[in-house]
């Protein structure tokens, strides 16, 4: 976050004057006038040259012998190569599972198989610095995120469900749990180990065994996963990693093994292997897409406010599921909010993901970028006032600069569907229930925001809005001891907490 | 000369009337003898979208009922399939039962709901918890009933089995649309009566008569209904699971081809409360 800002020198009103009630505060200048030096992080990242699968406790090339390379999309250049897994490789990685289960995890005495969640927790702790790095190199978002959210948070949801190994007869009241088996995960390319570590931790903690298949354009740091979970000792075949594209993903979705299916991804593919799966005995939950509505009241503290709007949209570069894609704004305040939020988003620094300064990096790949552009261009052409700040983006990668859409309407693409990119839409309304109308008026219903100073408003709202996580005076808050997931087309099932962990077992 | 007796014309019960389906059709019951005993409202996809409507009504204002309020209600529909005990079990006789089995599974179905009506103000104390994040933020899940639910229940246990279905769904707030064991669907008749005087708010249970084949194509594609808790068997499972995709919708399948015991303890409890709700997770910040 940039700290420097230095006052327009042309404004005659010295700033004193100028922040009394009823006279503008001056705007601050950022972009090219303060030229920041470069703040690269430095740390080795450690990287392969080539990712193998990972199955039964080892690496092993795949057996069609292909790989595909890993780009940065932050310079467009080549990192490693990862393995492209043939069926062959699914079958194998299934049976490692289910020896895996049958022999030694489904039976071993939680206490020990939370030991060995801790001891993944703590090794990833150790490396938590060539983590972040690999993650941001891998993925384009920005170092800062990856060292003080991703990493750390993967290794905090180790280490919560690490307890709960053991403590298995409070999960289910009144029931005992079992292990379902072996579960099969398919995660996206948002939050590469992040989502790893959701869908592994609680998984083995209950006693299952896993076949997970990162996306295909970030595959890395699940594979560096896998060298922890080496050095930990896990028993080979707990967890197998197969990597490729969606191909690669349905093998792993339809193969007849897996008693679970856990999928974090689009509600369009959502759908798709909700079909696949019709008919099958397989229980399944689905993390899918959302449009949130982050609503802001007349009465909320706006700069505190403007902030959360920032974070909640423009976080990981809008590559979030839950992110505040849709403002909701209180009329009387709306021209003020959107001059403070235009004068907040020229102060972002987009560029280089490995410098600490970066506030929004690098879009995760090409074919991204361009449903963003399409999406956008969608926008302008219906007609919504579009703001994007000036600032100058690297010559190569996939960048795009924050975008403000205002006046937009329900109907308007932009405030239907997910862009999953720097895209705010501003809506307005007049009372409680329009907003809540407005806010429910979605197929969507992940996450929301309310921003109020009024307690018993947010404890409205909260009750009112139909999203499996509302979020007050904050946004884009996580915490593996806090459940998430959606409702409606968001998806079913929660991920974390007790609750999260019900996802993961048969009651016996 | 003796009396000759007046029969009753089967109606089904849906946003709390007494209805024939719009349609117009019926099938004949016929008792174990194979004598006739009645026409059976053979209602269709319309009835289906017609009682989803009435769910969709009744919904809010139910689930607004507080706790309390709720368990009285199931508590006084209980009382009144009680107090009609002995035709209730005369209409499951009608199938084959024994009379004393008939009046047993009676007894439970009315236990059942004794049952639920006392987990309407506990479940939320079992099921949501605060959560202790590591951040300053008091942060806590609490359960909401999912909206209307879509009931479609065996032909086996003709009674008990539509209340073990229905009543973990309302207990929570959620509406139902149910369709009725289809050979023998009288009860279903009788307990729609019930339901009309047991001071359930019309249209949060709607109870329709008919065949599956008819209804279960707008049971899985209906965006209304947001669950299916159904016993089905393996083609039903495949259309309700193909057609919950197009909405996401959940769905508790089970399986009509497994022997179950419909008396056991076990498929009681608050786990079946808890597969009508959706979780939901609120940060509210701690300070000054």
């Amino acid at each position: 976050m940039p700290t420097a800002s230095v006052v327009k020198k042309s404004s005659r009103a010295p700033q004193r004057v100028a922040n009394r009630v009823g006279r503008r505060a001056p705007e601050l200048i950022f972009g090219d006038l303060w030229a920041f030096d470069p703040a690269p992080e430095s740390a080795d990242p450690k990287l392969k040259p080539r990712y193998d699968l990972f199955i039964n406790g080892k690496f092993v090339a795949p057996k069609g012998g292909k790989y595909f390379d890993s780009i940065n999309p932050a310079n467009e250049r080549k990192l490693t190569e990862i393995a492209l897994a043939g069926p062959g490789d699914v079958d194998a990685a299934y049976a490692a599972a289910q020896r895996a289960a049958d022999g030694v995890w489904g039976k071993m005495p939680g206490r020990e198989r939370a030991k060995y969640l801790y001891r993944i927790a703590r090794l990833l702790q150790d490396r938590a610095r060539e983590f972040a790095v690999a993650e941001t190199l891998d993925g384009g978002k920005p170092i800062k995120e990856s060292r003080d959210f991703d990493v750390p948070m993967a290794a905090a949801h180790f280490f919560y469900h690490a307890g709960w190994a053991d403590k298995l007869d409070y999960v289910a009241p009144g029931r005992r749990v079992a292990p379902l088996g072996v579960v099969g995960q398919v995660i996206p390319w948002n939050f590469p180990l992040l989502m790893c570590a959701w869908k592994l931790a609680p998984a083995i903690a209950m006693g299952n065994t896993v076949v997970l298949k990162p996306a295909e354009t970030t595959s890395i740091t699940a594979l560096k996963l896998a060298e922890i979970i080496q050095d930990a000792g896990l028993p080979p075949g707990v967890v197998n990693f197969v990597t490729g594209a969606g191909d690669v993903g349905a093998a792993v979705l339809n193969h007849p093994t897996p008693a679970k299916i856990a999928f974090t991804g689009s509600t369009e593919v959502g759908k798709i292997i909700m079909r696949s799966l019709a008919g099958s005995d397989k229980k399944m939950t689905m993390e899918l897409g959302g449009k949130a509505a982050n609503i802001i009241f007349d009465d909320a503290p706006l700069d505190q406010a403007v902030e959360g709007i920032v974070n909640g949209i423009f976080f990981n570069q809008g590559h979030v599921c839950c992110a505040g894609s849709r403002l909701l704004v209180q009329e009387g305040i709306a021209d003020k909010v959107l001059a403070k939020l235009k004068a907040r988003i020229r102060t972002l620094r987009v560029g280089d993901p490995l410098d600490k300064n970066t506030d929004i990096g690098a879009i995760n790949s090409r074919a991204q970028l361009t449903k963003i552009r399409a999406l956008v261009a969608a926008g302008v052409k219906e007609g919504c006032a579009m703001f994007q700040p000036e600032c100058a983006l690297p010559p190569k990668g996939f960048y795009f600069r924050p975008t403000i859409f205002s006046g937009v309407s329900m109907s308007s693409r932009v405030a239907r569907e997910e862009i999953f990119g720097p895209v705010l839409s501003i809506l307005t309304f007049r009372t409680v229930d329009e907003a809540i109308e407005k806010a429910n008026n979605t197929a969507y219903g992940l996450s929301a925001g309310v921003w109020t100073d009024k307690g018993s408003r947010i404890l409205k709202l909260s009750t009112e809005l139909k999203a499996g996580v509302v979020w007050a005076n904050t946004y884009n808050k996580f915490d593996p001891a806090s459940p998430f997931g959606g409702y409606k087309e968001s998806g079913f099932g929660r991920e974390g907490g007790r609750q999260g962990l019900l996802d993961y077992c048969k009651l016996i | 000369m003796a009396r000759l007796p007046i029969t009753k014309t089967p109606k089904v019960y849906v946003g709390g009337a007494f209805i024939r389906s719009e349609s117009a059709r019926v099938f004949p019951l016929r008792d174990a003898a194979g004598d006739f005993f009645a026409n059976i409202p053979q209602c269709t996809r319309k009835d289906l979208r017609n009682a989803v409507e009435a769910a969709a009504k009744a919904g809010p204002g139910w689930a607004k009922r507080t706790a309390y309020n709720r368990g009285q209600i199931l508590y006084r529909l209980a009382e009144m399939i009680e107090a009609r005990a002995g035709e209730m079990a005369a209409a499951i006789t009608l199938g084959g039962t024994t009379p004393s089995a008939a009046a047993r599974e009676v007894a439970a179905a009315v236990d059942r709901l004794i049952y639920y009506a006392g987990w309407t103000d506990k479940y939320e104390q079992v099921l949501g918890n605060v959560n202790p994040v590591a951040a300053p933020y008091f942060n806590f899940t609490v359960t909401e009933p999912m909206g209307i639910i879509g009931v479609i229940a065996p032909d086996e246990a003709p009674l008990l089995a539509l209340i073990s279905l229905i009543a973990p769904a309302i207990t929570s707030g959620n509406t139902v649309v149910a369709l009725a064991s289809t050979t023998q669907p009288y009860p279903a008749i009788l307990l729609g009566e019930m339901l009309a005087t047991s001071d359930l708010p019309g249209g949060v249970v709607n109870l329709l008569t008919g065949f599956r084949a008819e209804m279960i194509p707008t049971f899985a594609t209906h965006t209304h209904l947001r669950a299916i808790s159904a016993v089905v068997n393996a083609a039903e499972r495949k259309a309700l699971a193909l057609g919950a995709a197009e909405s996401v919708k959940r769905t508790i399948l089970l399986k009509a081809e497994e022997k179950r015991d419909w008396f056991a303890s076990a498929l009681q409890g608050v786990d079946a409360i808890r597969d009508t709700v959706e979780f939901k997770t609120t940060w509210h910040p701690v300070g000054a």
